[in-house]
């Protein structure tokens, strides 16, 4: 297959940080289709027309894609990213000015979110939707714009069927990692997903867990809340679970070169659930004696985070203590475009981190996540 | 010698539904009886897993210490106890049926007052709320606030549905009638699965999910504006864990900056809300021993009056008299041991209060 060799990033783009030398890697952008019809030619007619009759029927109540709380903006986007005429980031040569090339970004990932499939109540539908939706970002993104990488979205509620979309993929040098949504049905460490982890270390290509999707359970251990400041912060608790999981059921041991990748989840989190799992697994150690490691080591080695939303403690310095503890080469730059909480690449880190920390954070740490 | 305390969670064990007989009514009595209801231990805390009961402290039957005479030897004398508030942890919060959580409930009051607060004058004791009954919450607090050894009432970290929920603002009301803090305690009623993304299949990650059940139920407490409406209400996290928060509170306060349109009744900074309205106990603390790291964090909390001293006896937080996360600078001990529980518990303060004058 051709590789087609990257443009050449704009030495100066006035939305980029001059001081970002090392590259400016995005790894959280949101293609979407304009309208369904987008993935027609991917779809079987009678995925087609199913989709057409019955929709996606994620694990909450609404149809047409409707989210049980209504997000802050219309498509929970940036109300300056509407392409005229289409929806935000539907339209290539938008995204392109708008956010490619404004800012200079040298690589972006695509995490498509719904209309996808994932985590559809009908795991077949899922299926079929994650082949097109691939086919879709290959066709539609990356082979017009070789800064554009697309992720494996796999029907994760189906391991077998995810890793078969996984190995049907990896020779494809478009894609650069597996995404799975974060709520996921059961806890991520569960062996019916060890399919997907298998065939992603086979293909040496990170997952990525991006915040959202409906589990099917309530959004709290403590059932449902009521707000949307509630649904965005309460990301952080869903991703908490399945850092356990994927630690206290041993994912880690039996796929020990699997790289995760949390996305939009925040991580000031990360290290108080390091001590924790440490502190209780050394009282526990006997109902787990499949755990060698002090879950705070696996963390260190097989756990990235992104930046959007960027943490914001009342006194900066003390993002410090954070990126430290988690390593600071376990921290990507996200920006989330086109969504409302867009973050700035020129203004997400705040100068009180040391220079080659955000050096590293802009593009360093992705490059040598994902080889680019 | 360690300064005065004020142990802010112990747990007093239900060795049974037998116990509780005494403290129900015929029915009830005969209920239990007849349907051959013997206990009502939560998963929560398996009975013989290691972290429930500490192994040194167990009977010589494995089971966990009963009785306020253990209690005053191995948890009390021990460490300078001067007050200690026993938090029940018996599983009415499980219970379907709102009749008979009801009657247990107030019966495992009863047995509380009765063989532990009645045997040991340093001794206080949590309401513990019937979460299945608006109503009958509000009746347990208004029967049993009069007797002053109640400094406050007990909820689980994990209900059905999250505390701040408009329809238990009845019960909060009647904590500021009688000056009782809500305590939130560690323990799931199990009407969610115990992560919000399924149940998971291990003990340790029931127990690790516990501190999100704790940021979720406060953000709701936020969020819900129980804070602004109940600006005097005082709320204590038990066994809570305590180095989540400022990464929590970092969240909360970003994402209100956002979308406070949506919760206009919030009208400051959340950091400032629950610094000004929730307290922490210390046990477990959730920290490397490395004082470098406790000390950030500390810094990161930015209060030195939110956090409370407790053993979390028999819970295995601690091996041998080490009650005290070594981490924890010795220039705070005072303020934990016994400062801030006194600030946060008037009835304690009061009794002490009146001790001294007497």
């Amino acid at each position: 297959m051709n590789v087609i060799a990257p443009a050449i990033a704009p030495a100066i783009a006035p939305g980029r940080p001059p001081q970002a030398i090392h590259g400016l890697i995005d790894v959280d952008i949101h293609p979407r289709p304009h309208s369904l019809a987008a993935y027609k030619p991917y779809l079987s007619t009678r995925w087609w027309e199913y989709l057409n009759t019955y929709g996606i029927r994620a694990r909450h109540g609404f149809t047409g894609g409707q989210p049980p709380f209504p997000k802050a903006q219309p498509l929970a986007s940036r109300r300056d990213a509407w392409p005229p005429g289409g929806t935000p980031a539907s339209d290539l040569g938008f995204l392109q000015s708008q956010l490619l090339d404004h800012h200079g970004i040298d690589h972006g990932l695509l995490n498509p979110l719904q209309p996808s499939g994932q985590g559809d109540q009908n795991n077949a539908f899922s299926v079929a939707m994650a082949s097109a939706v691939n086919d879709w970002q290959i066709e539609t993104w990356v082979r017009p714009e070789p800064r554009l990488h697309a992720s494996i979205v796999v029907p994760y509620e189906d391991g077998p069927a995810s890793a078969a979309e996984i190995r049907n993929r990896a020779q494809d040098p478009g894609f650069a990692q597996v995404l799975m949504m974060s709520r996921t049905a059961e806890p991520a460490g569960k062996h019916r997903y060890w399919p997907i982890y298998e065939a992603a270390q086979e293909a040496n290509l990170p997952v990525a867990f991006h915040a959202f999707g409906y589990s099917g359970w309530p959004m709290t251990n403590g059932g449902w809340p009521s707000f949307y400041i509630e649904e965005v912060s309460e990301h952080a608790n869903s991703c908490q679970p399945q850092v356990t999981s994927l630690v206290v059921e041993g994912v880690f041991e039996a796929f020990p070169k699997l790289r995760v990748v949390l996305i939009e989840c925040g991580w000031g989190w990360l290290p108080a659930l390091g001590w924790r799992l440490d502190r209780h697994w050394h009282t526990l150690r006997s109902e787990v004696p499949h755990l060698k490691r002090k879950p705070s080591d696996t963390i260190r080695d097989h756990i990235w985070v992104s930046t959007q939303p960027m943490e914001d403690p009342e006194r900066p310095e003390h993002l410090l203590d954070t990126i430290d503890w988690i390593g600071p080469d376990k921290i990507l730059f996200a920006s989330d475009y086109p969504h409302w909480d867009f973050d700035d690449p020129r203004h997400a880190l705040p100068a009180v981190i040391p220079l080659p920390t955000r050096r590293a954070i802009w593009g360093g740490n992705a490059r040598a996540l994902y080889g680019f | 010698m360690a300064v005065d305390a004020i142990d802010c969670d112990i747990h007093p064990w239900l060795p049974g539904l037998a116990a509780l007989s005494p403290y129900l009514d015929d029915f009830w009595r005969d209920q239990i009886v007849e349907r051959g209801m013997t206990q009502l231990d939560s998963q929560s805390y398996p009975i013989k897993a290691p972290l429930s009961v500490r192994a040194d402290w167990r009977g010589a039957d494995g089971m966990p210490p009963r009785g306020a005479e253990a209690l005053a030897a191995q948890a009390l004398d021990r460490w300078g106890t001067r007050i200690g508030i026993l938090n029940p942890l018996a599983g009415i919060q499980l219970l379907l049926n709102v009749d008979m959580a009801t009657a247990f409930t107030s019966a495992l009051n009863d047995w509380t007052r009765a063989e532990w607060l009645d045997r040991d004058a340093r001794l206080r004791a949590s309401i513990v709320l019937p979460l299945q009954s608006v109503d009958a919450c509000v009746a347990e607090i208004e029967r049993l606030a009069p007797d002053p050894r109640f400094v406050q009432v007990l909820v689980l970290a994990m209900g059905e549905t999250p505390l701040g929920r408009r329809q238990n603002w009845p019960i909060w009301e009647a904590c500021l009638r009688h000056n009782l803090p809500l305590a939130i305690h560690a323990g799931s009623s199990y009407r969610n699965p115990v992560t919000s993304v399924g149940w998971p299949s291990w003990y340790l990650e029931d127990y690790v999910a516990q501190a999100q059940g704790f940021s979720s139920t406060l953000a709701s407490l936020l969020t819900e504006g129980v804070f602004s409406k109940f600006p005097t209400l005082k709320v204590v996290l038990l066994e809570s864990g305590v180095t989540w928060l400022p990464a929590f509170l970092w969240r909360l306060q970003k994402t209100w900056k956002g979308v406070r349109f949506e919760i206009p009744w919030v009208d400051r900074p959340p950091a400032e809300i629950i610094r000004d309205q929730v307290r922490l106990s210390v046990q477990p603390l959730d920290a490397p021993e490395d004082a470098g790291i406790v000390a950030r964090i500390i810094d990161q909390i930015g209060s030195e009056y939110m956090l409370l001293w407790a053993s979390d006896f028999p819970h295995m937080q601690f091996e041998g008299d080490q009650h005290t996360h070594p981490g924890l600078p010795e220039a705070l001990h005072a303020k934990l041991r016994w400062d801030n529980p006194l600030a946060t518990y008037d009835r304690i303060r009061t009794s002490i209060l009146e001790g001294a004058a007497a």
